[in-house]
C-alpha cells in the first residue's frame, strides 16, 4: 500500500482553508515544523500565533479568539495539547462550546523513539470525556484532509489525532467523508473488526488473512469516536455476532470501551480487544513498538479467532 | 453605587447561603468604576460586536459582576435573589453559558489572562477599537499559567489590554505573603514587559485616572495593581480570611447592612 502523511496533508490542507477562509487563524506552541502549521504560517503570518512553550496559555488565547468571533485551529503533539491542558480543555472550550479545532499530530506510540513522555495512549479517553467535542481519528491522509475540512465547515470543539510516520493510504481520492458516520471497509458475516486510525489498515491486513481460512471479517472504520456510529455497531452485533476492536490506545476510555458500552446495552455479542492495555511503552521504532505492544495485523487476527471461540 | 453593589454582593451570598463575599467586595469598586465609568456596552445587547470586553478571570467573584450586570440593565435586580439556585441564570462561578453579559467561564484560577490575550489579538485582526479588561485575584498570580499569559501578552505588544490584580493579599486558606509570597509584585510585571500603575483600589478616582492613563500606553500591555482590602465596606469581614468563601448569617448580613447604608 502506498503511503502518505496525515500531518503534511494536514498542513497544506490548513493553508487551502486559509486561502478560503479570512476569519481562520492558528495557534501553535513550538512545534510548527512537526505538526506541519507551518505551511499555513508562511503563507498567512498575520493570522499564526506560535505562542511558544505556553500549551495551557494557548488553549486560553483561543478561546478569546473563538469568543470574538474567529475559527481557531491549535496544534500540538497530542500528549501535550491533551494531559497538560484538560483544565484548560474542559472550561474554555468544552464547557462553553467554542468553535476551536485541536488537530493532535504524533498520538499513540508510533511516535517511536522519544519514548513514552511523548506517546500520547491516553489522550482520546480525555478528549472523549469532554460533552459537545467531536473526536475523529482518520485512517489515512485522504481521510485528514476531508476531516479537517469538515471541522472548518461545523461548529463546535473538535480534536482530530494524527500520527507522526507516514500511514498506508487505504481511501481514494473521490472518497467521501462524513463525521460520526462508520464506513464498512469490507463486508462480512463471521465477525467484525471496528478500528480507527493506523489500526484499520491492519485490520483490512486481517480480514485478508482470515478470508482465506474461511473466516469472512467485516471491517468497519470507526474514524468518529465521539459521537459514535450506533447504528453500525448495533448493525454490526446483529450481523455478525461478534466484535474486536482496536486501536493505538489504552484500554480504558477510548474506542473500545466506547464500542463495548453500546454493544452491552444494545446487542450482547462476545468482543475481543486489541489496543495498549494498561501500560506504557518505550523507546523504538514505530513498527518495532506495534510488534512488542501487539498492534500488528496478526494481533488483530488472533483477537478474531479467539472471540469466535466465544460465539 | 459601589455601596449599591456591595449590599447587592451581601444580600445574595446572605440568600444563597454560600458564596464569596470577600473578594467581591474588594473588587467593588474597580468593577463600579469599570461599569458605570469606563465600558462601553450595549446591555440590550450583549454581543454588541464593538463592546468592551470585560473578562471576570477570579470567577468566585461572580456576585459583585451580576451585581453590576443588572445595575447596569442586563437583567432586574430582582433576579440577584436566584444566585446559585436550580435553574437560575446566576451561576456559582462566572459562566458564559448561563448569564447575558458575562465573556467567559471561569472558576478554575488562573486562565482568564489568557482568554483575554486572545480577545485582544481578535480586536486587532478584525480592526476593532474595543478594549479589553481582565480582572485578576492576586492567589490566582500563582498559577503558572498567569504568566505564560503574562508574557504572550507582552509578546504580542497588546496595548488594548489592560489586566487589573485585586491585590487584596489575602487567599483562601490566609495571606497570600505566608502561602506563597507575589512580592516584589509590580516589578514581575515590569520583568514580563507591561506597563504598571500601582494604585488604592477603593479610591474611584485613583481608579478611574488608572484606567485613563492604561488607555495612552502603547505597544504594551498595562496592569493596575489595586491595592485592596478583602472584604471591604463590612467591618468584621474586613481583612477576615473566613469570609473568602462563606456567605454571611442572616444576622450578619443585617449588621452588614446598616454599616453599608
Ligand atoms: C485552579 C484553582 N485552584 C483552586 C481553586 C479554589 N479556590 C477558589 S478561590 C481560591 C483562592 C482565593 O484567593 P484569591 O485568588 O486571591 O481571590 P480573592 O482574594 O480575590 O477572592 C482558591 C484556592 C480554584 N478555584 N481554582
Amino acid at each position: 500500500m502506498a503511503e502518505a502523511s496525515t500531518r503534511e496533508t494536514y498542513g497544506k490542507t490548513l493553508a487551502e482553508l486559509g486561502r478560503e477562509n479570512e476569519d481562520i487563524v492558528v495557534l501553535d506552541a513550538d512545534l510548527s515544523p512537526s505538526t506541519m502549521t507551518s505551511f499555513f504560517a508562511r503563507e498567512f503570518p498575520g493570522r499564526f500565533f506560535d505562542c511558544g512553550l505556553q500549551e495551557q496559555n494557548m488553549i486560553g488565547i483561543a478561546a478569546g479568539l473563538a469568543a470574538s468571533g474567529k475559527l481557531v485551529f491549535v496544534s500540538s503533539f497530542a500528549i501535550f495539547v491533551s494531559c497538560r491542558c484538560f483544565d484548560q480543555l474542559r472550561l474554555c472550550l468544552s464547557q462553553p462550546r467554542l468553535n476551536v479545532k485541536i488537530v493532535a499530530t504524533h498520538g499513540g506510540i508510533t511516535v517511536g523513539e522519544d519514548g513514552s513522555s511523548h506517546h500520547a495512549i491516553e489522550d482520546l479517553a480525555l478528549f472523549c470525556a469532554l460533552p459537545g467535542f467531536t473526536v475523529i481519528v482518520p485512517a489515512d491522509a485522504v481521510e485528514t484532509a476531508a476531516a479537517v475540512r469538515q471541522a472548518a465547515r461545523d461548529y463546535g470543539p473538535f480534536c482530530i489525532r494524527l500520527s507522526r510516520p507516514k500511514t498506508p493510504v487505504v481511501y481514494s481520492e473521490d472518497y467521501q467523508f462524513t463525521s460520526g458516520r462508520a464506513v464498512t471497509m469490507r463486508q462480512g458475516k463471521d465477525a467484525t473488526i471496528i478500528a480507527a486510525g493506523i489500526m484499520v489498515a491492519k485490520a483490512l491486513e486481517a480480514a485478508d488473512v482470515l478470508a482465506r481460512q474461511n473466516i469472512d471479517c467485516r471491517v468497519v472504520n470507526m474514524h468518529t469516536l465521539k459521537p459514535l456510529d450506533e447504528t453500525a455497531i448495533v448493525k454490526a452485533a446483529s450481523e455478525t455476532g461478534a466484535i474486536v476492536v482496536t486501536e493505538e490506545h489504552l484500554a480504558q476510555g477510548g474506542l473500545g470501551s466506547r464500542v463495548a458500552q453500546v454493544v452491552a446495552r444494545e446487542e450482547p455479542v462476545p468482543m475481543g480487544f486489541v489496543n495498549l492495555g494498561d501500560s506504557y511503552a518505550s523507546s523504538g521504532k514505530a513498527d518495532e513498538l506495534l510488534q512488542r505492544c501487539g498492534l500488528t495485523a496478526r494481533d488483530v487476527e488472533e483477537a478474531v479467532r479467539s472471540t469466535l471461540k466465544r460465539k | 453605587m459601589a455601596r449599591r453593589l456591595r449590599r447587592h454582593v451581601i444580600t445574595m451570598t446572605a440568600t444563597a447561603g454560600s458564596g464569596h463575599p470577600g473578594g467581591s467586595l474588594s473588587a467593588a469598586d474597580i468593577i463600579t468604576v469599570l461599569y458605570f465609568k469606563v465600558l462601553r456596552y450595549k446591555s440590550e445587547n450583549p454581543q454588541w460586536s464593538d463592546r468592551d470586553r470585560f473578562i471576570l478571570s477570579k470567577g468566585h467573584a461572580a456576585p459583585i459582576l451580576y451585581a453590576a450586570l443588572a445595575e447596569a440593565g442586563y437583567f432586574s435586580v430582582s433576579e440577584l435573589a436566584t444566585l446559585r439556585k436550580l435553574d437560575s441564570r446566576l451561576q456559582g462561578h462566572a459562566d458564559s453559558k448561563f448569564t447575558p453579559g458575562v465573556e467567559m467561564s471561569a472558576g478554575s484560577l488562573g486562565m482568564g489572562l489568557s482568554f483575554a490575550v486572545g480577545v485582544g489579538l481578535a480586536a486587532r485582526l478584525n480592526s476593532k477599537t474595543y478594549r479589553t479588561y481582565a480582572l485578576l485575584s492576586d492567589g490566582e498570580c500563582e498559577e503558572g499559567q498567569t504568566w505564560e499569559a503574562a508574557l504572550s501578552a507582552a509578546h504580542f505588544k497588546l496595548d488594548n489590554l489592560a489586566a487589573i490584580v485585586d491585590y487584596n493579599g489575602i487567599q483562601l486558606s490566609g495571606w497570600t505573603r505566608d502561602i506563597m509570597n507575589l512580592e516584589p509584585f509590580s516589578q514581575k510585571w515590569q520583568a514580563f514587559g507591561w506597563h504598571t500603575i500601582d494604585i488604592d483600589g477603593h479610591d474611584l478616582g485613583q481608579i478611574l485616572s488608572a484606567f485613563q492613563a492604561a488607555e495612552e500606553i502603547r505597544s504594551r500591555p498595562t496592569v493596575i495593581v489595586a491595592h485592596t482590602i478583602k472584604g471591604k465596606g463590612v467591618s468584621f469581614m474586613e481583612n477576615n480570611v473566613a469570609f473568602h468563601g462563606k456567605a454571611p448569617t442572616q444576622q450578619e448580613a443585617e449588621r452588614a447592612l446598616k454599616e453599608l447604608e
